[in-house]
């Protein structure tokens, strides 16, 4: 139930497009999107957070990899990432 | 020498005790310094010399065998699912998501990476972080750097290499025409073929590319046509359709998404008779029409709907008679679309012919002349800012024309030691203009900057450069060498740019020069008109003046030709050792030298005043 409002809360937001919970083995979870798309952000999104996480480890292995934004032409990618799940939200920055 | 000191004993004193007994020092030996001897001694010059203690090393290098690398990509198409559950069904999947959703793991992450992930999302809301502080600061005065080109990218034509490698003899051919892609600049479509009179191997390809930039090592669509091409354009209109011109005359058009064999080729007995060198699209309503220039003499304009015979025809004689035996060959094409009536041609004798394709009967097409160089004119270009203006490529000069002008060209740059092969005008600056050479160099000229020497002078290969294309923001350019390879060269930014002034400038000096010309072309009228008269009272008197001339003449003209060979080594030979000059030295020289030329001009008529 918390989760849900948590969820919820965060579509609510100014520019906000889309939301998904992504597991670790890329399994949709909750999404705001369509299958496909998102079966794609997932594929794609999961390879590059990993590959993130392993460079900040390597420059410092007591370091960890809190959080990834990826600011492209049209919008805004947020990934949380966590050890089982990814949250991930698409933003439209500009006011 | 020797010092001595002499001691002597008794023989029946020996053995004796001694005793010793103190004296003061006295002087044995006094030798007093020489100075004549200091002449003996040579200085040894001081000498650094350096030792060092390390093993021999020698350099190799080693490079391997270029790999073909291609690119792949995998679409994700549905997540990965445990292997009990089907992912097509429905139920089951919307189980596994209840499922996972009641895990407590799941609930804690999310309401940690909730907390997380909102904070950001505030923040993106809160401020644009990248949003433009200082409004766009009014370019700060242009360093002055030095002009200068980077090569971004060399296209060899590889498959000629790969294809060599199992047949040793096959041709290495000329790029012989380049032309960019209209829109997106990333395309370049090259046309090869051998120009070399009937050199044509049996096995040379006869096959032109269209290059993509991203990938230079395979030609994006490859071009097979019947025989080779020499000249090719994209269509402006329509970013599909290409012309080629081919070496035996005929015409054939592409159409890139129909693939690489040609779509309709104009048949061969109306077709030219050589190669053609020019073909250019028209503007037209229905952009479907182009017309091409050979060296048989002839101008043919087609309708590529229809290349079964063309739409009009112009025999280029300047005798205006219309007869093919005594047309010029054409060498070069040149069309501006904004006068889509007139355009002009370039011999292979070294005149341009400016003709207008609206006139009513056929010798009043061809409209003047130009007697310009000593060879073929290889390629002519309007100057996009003063369409009034022209470039003229050929022999060893180029020169700048302007068309009212017809005897001489306004300016022209000194001979250079090897031909020109091509040139064109910067489609961003209206005083930056390019030439290839065949000792393969490129040449930049900014006249406004320097007018005697290039601005810029790169060498870019080995091999005679044969083609030139600038793409049309004005930065990027590419050029054709004869052994195939296509090299694209970015030029600095200060080449690209148009300068503060430099309209206004560039406006002054062709108006000066053409205004200076037209004064020489009435002055040589008038003093022909007199020698005329003059000859018409004294006809005998003038010829013993030519008889006694010839030999004379021939000797002053072998002195002057030596004495000016000389004067230019020794100028080249000061220049190396003096280095790199200063710009603005240069500039001010400049701006004196035309001072002095404008002076020069009232001087000169008064001389000639005084001749008569």
């Amino acid at each position: 139930a918390e989760v849900e409002e948590t969820l919820k809360r965060i579509q609510a937001h100014k520019g906000v497009i889309a939301t998904m919970v992504i597991n670790a083995e890329g399994i949709p979870i909750r999404t705001t999107l369509d299958n496909s798309t998102t079966v794609q952000y997932a594929g794609l999104l999961h390879q590059l957070t990993t590959k993130a996480r392993s460079t900040v480890r390597d420059i410092d292995p007591q370091n960890d990899l809190t959080f990834l934004r990826i600011r492209s032409k049209k919008h805004e990618i947020m990934i949380a990432p966590d050890k089982e799940y990814l949250l991930i939200v698409i933003q439209n920055p500009c006011e | 020498m020797e010092i001595i000191y002499v001691y002597t004993r008794k023989r029946s004193e020996f053995g004796r005790p001694c005793s010793f007994s103190d004296r003061p020092a006295t002087v044995n030996v006094d030798i007093p310094p020489d100075p004549s001897m200091a002449s003996n001694f040579i200085l040894r010059d001081p000498v650094d010399s350096s030792v060092q203690h390390t093993s021999d090393m020698s350099a190799h290098e080693v490079n391997t065998e270029r790999v073909e690398v291609e690119s792949h990509g995998i679409n994700h198409v549905e997540g990965g699912w445990p292997k009990d559950i089907n992912p097509q069904e429905m139920e089951q999947t919307v189980r596994f998501r209840k499922k996972v959703e009641k895990d407590e793991n799941y609930v804690n992450t999310i309401m940690h990476l909730g907390t997380l992930m909102e904070h950001c999302v505030k923040q993106n809301n809160a401020i644009n972080i990248y949003e433009e502080y200082f409004g766009e600061e009014d370019a700060a005065e242009v360093e002055d750097e030095p002009p200068s080109a980077k090569t971004i990218n060399v296209i060899r034509s590889l498959f000629d290499v790969l294809l060599s490698k199992r047949d040793p003899n096959v041709t290495k051919r000329t790029a012989t025409h380049l032309s960019w892609h209209p829109d997106t600049c990333r395309k370049l479509a090259v046309a090869y073929s051998s120009l070399e009179f009937q050199q044509n191997a049996k096995d040379m390809s006869f096959e032109s590319y269209i290059w993509d930039l991203e990938n230079s090592n395979k030609p994006e669509l490859i071009l097979k046509p019947s025989s080779p091409l020499v000249s090719l354009e994209y269509n402006p209109k329509d970013s599909h359709v290409l012309v080629g011109g081919c070496y035996n005359g005929q015409m054939a058009y592409w159409d890139t998404r129909k693939g690489g064999l040609p779509v309709e080729v104009s048949t061969v007995e109306v077709s030219h008779r050589d190669p053609v060198y020019g073909a250019i699209w028209l503007q037209s309503k229905t952009g479907t029409e182009c017309f091409s220039a050979s060296t048989d003499g002839q101008v043919l304009w087609w309708d590529i709907r229809k290349l079964s015979e063309p739409t009009e025809s112009l025999v280029l004689d300047i005798t205006r008679k219309g007869l093919l035996e005594n047309a010029l060959g054409a060498i070069s094409l040149e069309f501006e679309p904004t006068m889509p009536t007139k355009f002009m041609v370039g011999t292979e004798q070294g005149i341009i012919i400016a003709c207008n394709r609206k006139a009513k009967t056929p010798p009043e097409k061809i409209t003047s002349i130009y007697s310009s160089h000593i060879g073929p004119v290889y390629a002519l270009a309007r100057n996009p800012f003063y369409p009034k203006v022209f470039l003229s490529v050929g022999d060893w000069t180029a020169r700048i024309w302007s068309e009212e002008t017809k005897e001489s060209s306004i300016m022209w740059t000194k001979c250079h030691l090897s031909y020109l092969t091509d040139g064109c005008w910067s489609t961003a600056r209206p005083s930056v203009f390019f030439t290839t050479r065949s000792d393969g160099t490129l040449d930049i000229w900014d006249f406004l900057f320097k007018q005697n020497d290039p601005s810029l002078s790169l060498k870019v290969c080995n091999e005679p450069l044969s083609s030139l294309r600038l793409q049309d923001n004005g930065c990027v350019i590419g050029c054709g060498s004869k052994l195939g390879t296509v090299t694209l060269l970015e030029i600095s930014s200060g080449l690209c740019t148009l300068q503060r002034n430099e309209k206004n400038l560039a406006t002054a000096m062709f108006e000066r020069e053409t205004k200076r010309e037209k004064i020489l072309e009435a002055r040589h009228r008038e003093m022909r008109l007199k020698e005329r008269a003059r000859s018409e009272g004294q006809a005998t008197e003038v010829e013993e003046m030519l008889l006694e001339d010839p030999q004379e003449v021939l000797d002053r003209a072998r002195q002057e030709f030596f004495e000016v060979i000389e004067a230019e080594m020794q100028k080249r030979t000061r220049a190396e050792a003096r280095g790199l000059f200063s710009k603005i030295k240069d500039h001010m020289a400049a701006e004196v030298a035309m001072q002095e030329e404008e002076s020069q001009l009232p001087k000169d008529k008064e001389e000639e005043e005084e001749e008569e």
